[in-house]
C-alpha cells in the first residue's frame, strides 16, 4: 500500500515531465503532420542550458531558491525557443511542399546534430549540478516504509498543472490559439484569410519548445544530472505518450504522458525495473496496432 | 479599375492551366466567370492568391502589381474568396469562423460587422455556438461567405457558391450576392457552373474553356448568345439543374 502510494507519487512526476515534451510533438504533428524527431534533443539541450544556467548562478554566490529557479526557467525558456524556431526555420521549412518522408528524414538528422554537438562542446560525461531543492514530505509510514514526497515533486506537479492550464486556456481562448487551430485544421484556407501561415508554425515550434524547456529544467532539478543522451530515451516515450494520448490532441499528450508516467513507476516497482523499457514501448507497439488513433485523437481520415 | 489580369498563364507542373487570361472588373461590379468542370475556373480566383503562381502576365489590384505576392498579402489588400467546398473550419464553433475572418479587421467593427452578418443570415446567429462541421451545405455556405465579409474585403470572389445546394437555398444565396453588390457597392467576382443564375445576376461575364477566355460581354448578352446556350444553358447543363 506504501509502496503503490509512493509509485503513485514518482509516477505522477515522471509522467508530468513526458506530457509537457509530448505537447510539442502533438502540436507540431496537428499543424504540419511530421513527427520532429529532435523535439527530445530539445529538451536535452534546455537541461544543458539549465545545468550552465544554475552553475553560474552558484558562482555568482546567488542563494536563493525560488530566485536561481525563476532565473534558470527563464533563460532556459528562452534559449531553448530560439533553438526550437532555428531547427524549423534551417530543418523544415525548406523541405515545406516536397515528400512527407524528407522532412522525417530532416528530423533525425537534426536530433544526431544536436546530439553531437553537446556532446563535443559539453563532453559525453554526465554532468551534475549541487542539490537545488532539498528535503521533502513525510506524509505516511507503514510497514517500516516512509512515503516520501519531495519538494521538487511537488514543483514538478504544480508547474505542470498550472503551464497546462495556461495552455489550454490559450489554445482555446485566445486569438493566436484559434489561428494555431485554423492552421491545424485547413492551412490553405488560413492564409487566404491573410494569416502569415509559416509565422504560426514557427511559434508553434517554440511553444512545443517552451514546454520542454520548461520539463529540461524541471528534471536537472529532479534527477540533479544531464547528459547528451538523456533527450533519446525521453523523446520517445514522450512521443508514445502523445500517440497513446492521440497524436494531434493536446488533452490526449497530457493523459499519454501521466499514464506513461504510470505504468513506467508501477512497472518498475512490481515487475522488473530493467525492463522499464520495454513496457513503455510494448504499449507504443500495442497501441499503433490496434488504435492508432490513440485515447482521445481523432481517426486519421484521408483528405481526396 | 478593382482587378485587371493580363496576359495570366498559370500551370500545375507541365499542364497548362490558364493561357494568356485578360480579364477585369471594375468597382462595383458583378462579374462572373462561367465554363465546364476543369475549365480553370478555380485556378483562376487561386492564381490571384499565387496557388498556382502565375508563369507569365502580370495580376494588378487597385492600382498595385499582386503578381507573385503569398496569399496573407493578398488578402491583406482586400481581397477576401468564398473557397469552392466551402472550407470552413469545421472543429471551430461558427463564432470562431467569423472570428477567423475578422483577423484583417479592425477589431472596433467586429460587434457590429457580426451584427450585419446575423441579419443577412440569421441562421447562423442561432447556430453560433455549433460546430461548424455539423451545420448543413447550405448553411456551411452561408458561414464561408459571412466569414469573408467579416474581413470587410473591397473585391469579394465566389467559387461556385450553388454548389450541391438545394434550389431554394440557391436562390437565397444568389439573392445575397445582389443586395450584397446593389446595397453596399461590394464589387463580386463569381465562378459558376449554374451559368443560368450566374449570367442574370451579373453585370458582365466571362466564358472559360480549357484554360482559355473563348467569350466575354454583357450578363445579358451571354444569355443570349447561342453559343452559350448550346453550351452552358441547354444541352451542356447536367442533370437536375434543369429543372430549375
Amino acid at each position: 500500500m506504501a509502496l503503490a502510494l509512493q509509485q503513485l507519487i514518482n509516477g505522477l512526476t515522471l509522467g508530468a515531465v513526458y506530457g509537457l515534451i509530448a505537447i510539442g510533438y502533438t502540436m507540431v504533428y496537428g499543424i504540419i503532420g511530421m513527427i520532429n524527431f529532435a523535439h527530445g534533443d530539445i529538451y536535452m539541450v534546455s537541461a544543458f542550458i539549465a545545468v550552465t544556467a544554475f552553475t553560474l548562478l552558484a558562482a555568482a554566490g546567488i542563494t536563493s531558491v525560488p530566485l536561481a529557479l525563476a532565473v534558470v526557467l527563464f533563460v532556459s525558456v528562452l534559449f531553448t525557443s530560439v533553438y526550437g524556431w532555428a531547427v524549423e526555420r534551417t530543418a523544415y521549412r525548406p523541405l515545406r511542399g516536397s515528400t512527407r518522408l524528407a522532412p522525417l528524414i530532416s528530423a533525425i538528422g537534426m536530433s544526431i546534430f544536436l546530439q553531437n554537438m553537446v556532446q563535443l562542446t559539453q563532453g559525453a560525461r554526465v554532468k551534475p549540478i549541487p542539490p537545488v531543492l532539498v528535503g521533502g514530505f513525510d506524509i505516511f509510514e507503514a510497514d517500516g516504509f516512509t512515503v516520501h514526497l519531495s519538494y521538487s515533486q511537488v514543483l514538478i506537479i504544480v508547474v505542470t498543472v498550472l503551464l497546462m492550464s495556461g495552455f489550454t486556456w490559450m489554445i482555446s481562448r485566445t486569438s493566436f490559439g484559434r489561428q494555431q487551430r485554423a492552421c491545424e485544421q485547413d492551412m490553405t484556407m488560413t492564409g487566404l484569410l491573410g494569416i502569415h501561415v509559416d509565422r504560426i508554425i514557427s511559434l508553434t515550434f517554440m511553444l512545443g519548445a517552451t514546454l520542454a524547456a520548461v520539463a529540461g529544467v524541471l528534471v536537472t532539478v529532479y534527477y540533479g544530472v544531464v547528459d547528451f543522451y538523456i533527450g533519446f530515451v525521453a523523446g520517445i516515450k514522450a512521443f508514445t505518450a502523445a500517440v497513446l494520448g492521440g497524436i494531434g490532441s493536446m488533452p490526449g499528450a497530457m493523459l499519454g504522458g501521466v499514464l506513461i508516467g504510470l505504468i513506467e513507476a508501477f512497472w518498475a516497482a512490481y515487475l522488473s525495473p530493467e525492463y522499464k523499457d520495454v513496457a513503455t514501448f510494448s504499449i507504443l507497439i500495442l497501441v499503433l496496432m490496434f488504435r492508432p488513433s490513440g485515447l482521445l485523437g481523432r481517426p486519421e481520415v484521408e483528405k481526396v | 479599375m478593382m482587378l485587371e489580369l493580363s496576359g495570366v498563364h498559370a500551370h500545375y507542373g507541365a499542364i497548362s492551366a490558364l493561357r494568356s487570361i485578360d480579364l477585369s472588373v471594375q468597382v462595383g461590379e458583378v462579374v462572373t466567370l462561367i465554363g465546364a468542370n476543369g475549365a480553370g475556373k478555380s485556378t483562376l480566383m487561386m492564381s490571384l492568391f499565387g496557388k498556382p503562381r502565375a508563369s507569365a502576365g502580370r495580376i494588378v489590384f487597385d492600382g498595385e502589381d499582386i503578381t507573385g505576392l503569398p496569399a496573407h498579402e493578398v488578402a491583406r489588400r482586400g481581397i477576401a474568396l468564398v473557397p469552392e467546398g466551402r472550407r470552413i473550419f469545421p472543429r471551430m464553433t461558427v463564432m470562431e469562423n467569423l472570428q477567423m475572418g475578422a483577423v484583417l479587421a479592425d477589431p472596433l467593427n467586429f460587434e457590429a460587422d457580426l451584427k450585419r452578418m446575423f441579419a443577412l443570415f440569421p441562421i447562423l446567429d442561432e447556430r453560433r455556438q455549433q460546430r461548424a462541421g455539423t451545420l448543413s451545405g447550405g448553411e456551411q455556405q452561408m458561414l464561408a461567405i459571412a466569414r469573408a465579409l467579416m474581413a470587410r474585403p473591397k473585391l469579394l470572389l465566389l467559387d461556385e457558391p450553388s454548389l450541391g445546394l438545394a434550389p431554394l437555398m440557391i436562390r437565397r444565396i444568389f439573392q445575397v450576392i445582389r443586395e450584397l453588390n446593389r446595397d453596399h457597392g461590394m464589387t463580386v467576382l463569381l465562378v459558376e457552373q449554374n451559368a443560368h443564375h450566374a449570367l442574370r445576376v451579373a453585370h458582365r461575364g466571362y466564358v472559360l474553356q480549357h484554360g482559355r477566355i473563348v467569350l466575354s460581354g454583357s450578363g445579358r448578352e451571354l444569355l443570349a448568345s447561342a453559343e452559350v446556350r448550346a453550351a452552358y444553358l441547354e444541352g451542356g447543363q447536367p442533370a437536375g439543374r434543369r429543372a430549375e
